[in-house]
Parts: structure tokens; C-alpha cells; sequence
């Protein structure tokens, strides 16, 4: 308990060290271009009031998954037994969850932790890309053939790229 | 209940530096990228894929911002395979969320994964332009 506490402290320090990283880089840059950084911090508080309440969802999503969910039942839905089905599972709630990477990392590592395969959670990653909301956009730029065989290419290499990923990474 | 609601802070407190820090950087490097695209591509047929890829990975944003760069790009002259290769990096690797993943999933995880991901938008690129000449 202490232990994970102190890899957890530590692991804030090393993000909190990162931060300070990217606001002297900006410090810098606004001695040189002040205007660049003006747009940025601009962009970046439209983007906060976009990701606050998706942090919010996330939080309450989260927060019942560590109440209701059993690891037991997380590893049987993705876990190493999960089979086939998990694979599944994996490519169709990539395609309907929408939502930034970073967003959706935090679950990510809930559901490893409760023992989740990497390789699944890869295909649920890649198959973000294959988004119902996005499709009629993407027929507008590249038309429907395109579409459609860029999107079964998509999930098809989802699932190499899955048993890649957990060949490079290990399972859990 | 309130041993779930300590453990997601906890997760929270963890996260929300460096996704800060990504966000912030994010919108530092996206002005500056944005209107280079079209200058990094030379023509080249078997290069153009490369770079579409590499474009694409240390870009970021919603998928239909890389259709619309991905569009522009066509319009331009730059072949499909690259512009394919472009969008499908965009979307699957993420350079500048590299140390967000990371912290959050692992180092092993977020590296293998992208390496992964780079190499896949190039093979995903070739498969559906090759599937798009054989069909009539």
C-alpha cells in the first residue's frame, strides 16, 4: 500500500516536471513570439471548456467502475480468458465510444489494472477510427468505396495490431 | 463508496499535470504546423507515405480535421497512398501523447504501441489503395 503510494507520488512529481517543462517552453516562445503564444493559450482554455465536462463524465465513470465492476468480471470481458468475444468487444466498444485519447486513457489503465490484455485495449484504441458520426464527412472528402474499404482495412488491422502490441508489450 | 471516490482523485491527480502539459503543448505546436503540411510532401511516391505518416503522427486533433487536411492535401497533388497514410497516423499514433500514455498505461505499452500503429498506417495506406485499383 505504502509502495503504490510512493510510485504514485512519484509519478505526480515526474507529470508535475513535465508541466513546468511545457511552461517554460512556452516562457521562451513568448519572448520571441508572444503573438503564437497568445493563440495558444487562447486555444488552450477553448479546449479546457470542451474536456472539463468530459473529465466530468469520465470521473463519474470511473468512479463506477471501481464500485460496481469486479475485477473478475473486467477479466472475463477482456481478459486473457475473455477469447474471441473479448476481441469483439474490444472492436465494436472502440467504434461507439467517442472521445479524445487522453480522455479515455484513465480508463484504460483501470481496466488493466483489473486485468484488461494490452492487446485488447490496442483494438479498442485503433478502432476509434471508425467512427458512425465521422463517416458521412469522410464520404464527402474521399467518397463511399474509399470509405468503406478503409474502414474494414481499419478493423482488420486493429486485431494485428492488437497481437503486435501485446507481442512488443506483454500481455497485462 | 468512498474508497472508490479516493481512488479515481487519485487517478485524477496523477493525470491532470501532464494533461496539461499535453494540452498546452498541443495548442503551442498546432498553429505552427498546420500551415506547413502541403510544403513537407515532395512528389515522391514512395517517400510521400512516409512523411503523410510522419505528418500524421505528431499531428493530433478530431479524425474529421485529418479528412479535411487529408482532402486539402489531395486537391493539391499529393498522391492518395500519402494522403491515406497521413490520416491513418493522425488518428492511431499520438508522438506528443507519448508521455501522457505512457505515465498512464506504461512505457512498454504506449511506445509498442505506436511503433505499431506507425508501421500499420503505412501497410492500411498501401491494402486500401491497392483494393481501390483492382475494383472497377
Amino acid at each position: 500500500m505504502k509502495n503504490n503510494q510512493k510510485k504514485s507520488e512519484k509519478k505526480i512529481g515526474g507529470n508535475a516536471k513535465f508541466l513546468f517543462l511545457v511552461i517554460f517552453i512556452y516562457g521562451m516562445t513568448a519572448l520571441f513570439n508572444p503573438a503564437l503564444v497568445i493563440e495558444a493559450l487562447h486555444g488552450f482554455v477553448m479546449m479546457l471548456e470542451k474536456v472539463i465536462p468530459i473529465l466530468a463524465f469520465v470521473f463519474v465513470i470511473l468512479m463506477t467502475v471501481n464500485l460496481f465492476l469486479k475485477p473478475a468480471y473486467i477479466g472475463k470481458l477482456l481478459g486473457a480468458e475473455s477469447g474471441a468475444k473479448g476481441w469483439a468487444y474490444a472492436v465494436v466498444a472502440g467504434m461507439l465510444i467517442s472521445g479524445p485519447p487522453y480522455i479515455l486513457f484513465p480508463l484504460m489503465r483501470e481496466f488493466k489494472e483489473n486485468g484488461a490484455r494490452n492487446s485488447l485495449l490496442a483494438v479498442f484504441l485503433y478502432n476509434r477510427n471508425v467512427k458512425i458520426q465521422f463517416i458521412p464527412a469522410m464520404i464527402l472528402y474521399f467518397g463511399m468505396k474509399y470509405t468503406v474499404i478503409l474502414s474494414i482495412y481499419i478493423i482488420l488491422f486493429s486485431l494485428a495490431g492488437g497481437k503486435l502490441t501485446e507481442y512488443f508489450a506483454g500481455p497485462e | 463508496m468512498k474508497k472508490a471516490f479516493l481512488k479515481t482523485v487519485s487517478i485524477f491527480r496523477t493525470v491532470t499535470p501532464i494533461l496539461t502539459a499535453i494540452l498546452l503543448l498541443i495548442n503551442l505546436l498546432h498553429p505552427l504546423l498546420q500551415d506547413y503540411y502541403q510544403k513537407w510532401f515532395t512528389g515522391n511516391y514512395l517517400l510521400d507515405p512516409l512523411i503523410g505518416a510522419v505528418a500524421g503522427s505528431i499531428s493530433f486533433g478530431i479524425p474529421i480535421t485529418s479528412y479535411i487536411a487529408g482532402g486539402e492535401l489531395l486537391q493539391k497533388g499529393v498522391s492518395l497512398l500519402a494522403v491515406t497514410a497521413f490520416i491513418m497516423a493522425w488518428t492511431t499514433v499520438g508522438i506528443v501523447m507519448i508521455p501522457l500514455e505512457s505515465s498512464i498505461l506504461g512505457k512498454r505499452f504506449a511506445l509498442a504501441r505506436n511503433l505499431v500503429n506507425f508501421l500499420l498506417a503505412l501497410c492500411v495506406a498501401m491494402c486500401t489503395v491497392a483494393t481501390l485499383k483492382l475494383l472497377p
